[in-house]
């Protein structure tokens, strides 16, 4: 057990810290979402904000992140930090986390960072927080934010200042509150880590904003090489290999258009997605899916959208032939437009669809993808 | 050797969830099932059971009815069942859950040979934490996300799942591996398991039996002991109702499209 008890959270001025992963030598979309993130939460706090970049000849690619917001980079370049390891990883951070200690650290809720954050805090004794979705210092941002999204009485949103902490009142107002759906959304809890620093969360993949990037910024950033040691017996696992997926992975956190299909497709399958594909074209989007269609193999995983898949907000969400469970809505109510097709009207989907048409998706479809070629070209 | 698979029993999250007035879950209210990445991980265990002849070990930290389910992955074939359960243990978070399974598994020892499993994830939850912080604890290296294990000699090579392809990693015994429903399908329960798995051996560690270990300290379970706190759970609102257009034809479609064009949609 580590002897590193981090109670004294006053001496944690170190700043907000973001882990920016990069993969053979690319960032990863995550890192600049947490960047923007961590910047907003910096100002919150009055602090500063650093990435720390690992890796083997990563060097160039840090400056960039100040273009989004970081103050500097703490750059981590070594051989045996080439390909991700639990073991190397984790300790090159938590040594550099315990000489510069950081008062916050986010890692983005890959599968590389749900492995690396709960390694890094067993290690450090501080608490974390999986797959947030929402993050705030700020009580007044944070009401707000409560106001909005919960159905909480106002009373209770505004007697929200303190959490009773091993049986006395504790002040919250500079707790990092990190707020994550739980039981397959169903709940959303806000938790705190009031006793230890760094307080640490992973983030989920695209659901914080990136930053316009500002090559002034970028820049200025300050490039920080900490000292560290690490040697091949620090490692106990070895990476064979590296497979990158072969096909084309759906972009589909990036799309401003996603058209997912349902189980509803089920009758003609190949049909309902081309379809999808069509009606996605036209959109100028990619084609999604529910987990339904995930699991019956008609779609690759990479294409599911929910609470277990990707979290979307498109511009446009067309749901074709999709129920609308908890876990699926989990990942898209935030799209600006939602437009569902369904031939049950009382599917759960229509609660949240901006527009919905109650008919079979094979007829209507057609039809839209016609009307919506009709509407452009009169334009 | 041995295999010590964690297995936790969580609420079924795919129905209809109640929720308390106050916040909190209404767990009387649905139906207790086996965590379902954790049956992989079990059936990963038999598999290798199969192949080595080790022994097979289920530990749960939960309160008492969890043995119902521990008594199910006896009779799929795993030798033995432990459950972790103590008031004191309540209200533990992740670091804090991790903390006693780490002590427990200790205590039934971590040799050279053995293998600890767990599951990715816990659908209650959702964190994924507990099986790196219990490998953290007791200083094993870790796989997460395996959606493959081949065992020769005291190696394993695991195929290690990305969101963007995958890893082939070797790492030596003893570990600790996290499994993902790619990774096999369970099997069911055998008639033959049905009628054996009341009569093999199955064990409570209570507070009691952990209070001695270095691990167990009230500033390191339960609630007190527990890093994070929740500040305010709720319930998200239900986005306003939208609009039903009427009909399904090609006038229904015009009118959406000429609308997603007025908002500058299209
Ligand atoms: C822990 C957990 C995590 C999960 N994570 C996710 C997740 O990330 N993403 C996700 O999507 N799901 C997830 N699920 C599964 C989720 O609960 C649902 O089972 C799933 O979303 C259902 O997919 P579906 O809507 O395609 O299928 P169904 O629920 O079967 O719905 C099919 C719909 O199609 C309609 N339909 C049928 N034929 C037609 C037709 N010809 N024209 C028009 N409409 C038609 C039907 O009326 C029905 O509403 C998760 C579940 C659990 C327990
Ligand atoms: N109370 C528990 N008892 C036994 N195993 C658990 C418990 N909590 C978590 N685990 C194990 O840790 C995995 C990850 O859980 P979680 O971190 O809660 O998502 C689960 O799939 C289980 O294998």
């Amino acid at each position: 057990m580590s002897t590193f008890n981090s109670s004294d959270v006053a001496a944690f001025k170190g700043g907000v810290w973001v882990f920016c992963e990069q993969r053979q030598g690319s960032m990863m979309p995550t890192s600049f979402e947490l960047i923007s993130e961590g910047r907003k939460l910096a100002d919150e706090l009055g602090t500063k904000l650093y990435g720390i970049l690992l890796g083997e000849g990563i060097e160039g690619i840090a400056k960039e992140l100040g273009g989004y917001g970081a103050d500097g980079v703490y750059v981590c370049d070594h051989p045996l930090l080439k390909n991700y390891t639990t073991d190397g990883y984790t300790k090159v951070i938590c040594d550099v986390i315990e000489e510069y200690k950081p008062e916050i650290m986010l890692i983005g809720a890959t599968n590389i960072g749900r492995d690396l954050g709960p390694r890094c805090a067993a290690r450090l004794h501080t608490g974390l927080c999986a797959d947030c979705t929402h993050l705030d210092v700020d009580m007044g941002i944070y009401k707000d934010f409560l106001k909005e999204n919960s159905t909480l009485a106002p009373e209770r949103i505004e007697a929200t200042n303190s959490a009773v902490v091993l049986g006395e009142k504790h002040d919250v107002s500079r707790d990092l509150k990190m707020t994550r759906p739980a039981f397959g959304g169903h709940l959303m809890a806000s938790i705190i880590c009031p006793r230890f620093r760094p307080a640490m969360a992973t983030v989920r993949p695209g659901v914080m904003k990136k930053a316009a990037f500002d090559q002034a910024k970028a820049d200025a950033c300050e490039i920080i090489k900490p000292q560290f040691s690490l040697t091949a017996d620090d490692m106990k696992t070895e990476v064979v290999e590296v497979v990158k997926a072969a096909k084309k992975l759906v972009d589909l956190i990036g799309a401003d258009v996603v058209v997912s299909v349902g189980r509803g497709i089920s009758k003609d399958v190949e049909g309902g997605i081309k379809l999808a594909e069509e009606l996605a074209e036209v959109l100028g989007g990619v084609v999604g899916g529910s987990r339904a269609t995930i699991d019956s193999g008609w779609l690759s995983a990479d294409h599911q959208v929910g609470q277990t898949g990707k979290t979307v907000h498109p511009k446009i969400y067309v749901a074709l032939g999709i129920s609308g469970a908890i876990q699926h809505k989990a990942g898209m109510q935030d799209s600006e437009c939602i437009i569902a097709v369904n031939k049950n009207d009382t599917a759960p989907i229509f609660e949240i669809a901006d527009y919905g048409i109650c008919g079979d998706l094979f007829k209507v479809t057609p039809l839209l993808i016609e009307a919506i070629k009709a509407a452009k070209a009169a334009k | 050797m041995k295999i010590i698979v964690c297995v936790k029993q969580v609420p079924d999250t795919s129905g209809k969830v109640a929720v308390n007035p106050d916040g909190t879950l209404n767990r009387a209210s649905m139906a207790a099932i086996t965590n379902p990445d954790d049956l992989n991980a079990v059936e990963a265990a038999l598999v290798l059971k199969e192949q080595t002849g080790a022994e097979l070990i289920v530990v749960s930290m939960g309160p008492p009815p969890a043995e119902g389910m521990l008594r199910e992955v006896m009779a799929r074939g795993v030798d033995r069942a432990i459950l972790v359960s103590a008031r004191e243990f309540g209200g533990s978070d992740t670091y804090a859950t991790s903390q006693i399974l780490a002590a427990a598994i200790d205590k039934i020892g971590v040799e050279k040979d053995d293998i600890v499993m767990c599951g990715r994830q816990a659908i209650d939850g959702d964190t994924a934490q507990v099986g790196p912080q219990i490998a953290e604890k007791l200083g094993l290296p870790q796989v997460s996300y395996a959606a493959e294990i081949t065992k020769e000699g005291d190696t394993l090579t695991v195929k290690r799942m990305l969101e963007d392809g995958y890893m082939t990693i070797k790492v030596k015994t003893p570990c600790l591996i996290t499994c993902i429903k790619e990774l096999n399908t369970p099997r069911y329960m055998s008639v033959g398991g049905v009628f054996e798995c009341y009569s093999k051996p199955y064990e409570i560690f209570d507070y009691n039996t952990l209070k001695d270990h270095p691990f167990i300290d009230k500033n390191t379970i339960g609630l007190s002991g527990s890093p994070t706190n929740i500040l305010t759970s709720f319930t998200p609102p239900q986005k306003g109702a939208g609009m039903m257009l009427e009909g399904a034809d090609r006038n229904t479609c015009d009118t959406l499209a000429g609308i997603l064009a007025k908002k500058h949609l299209i």
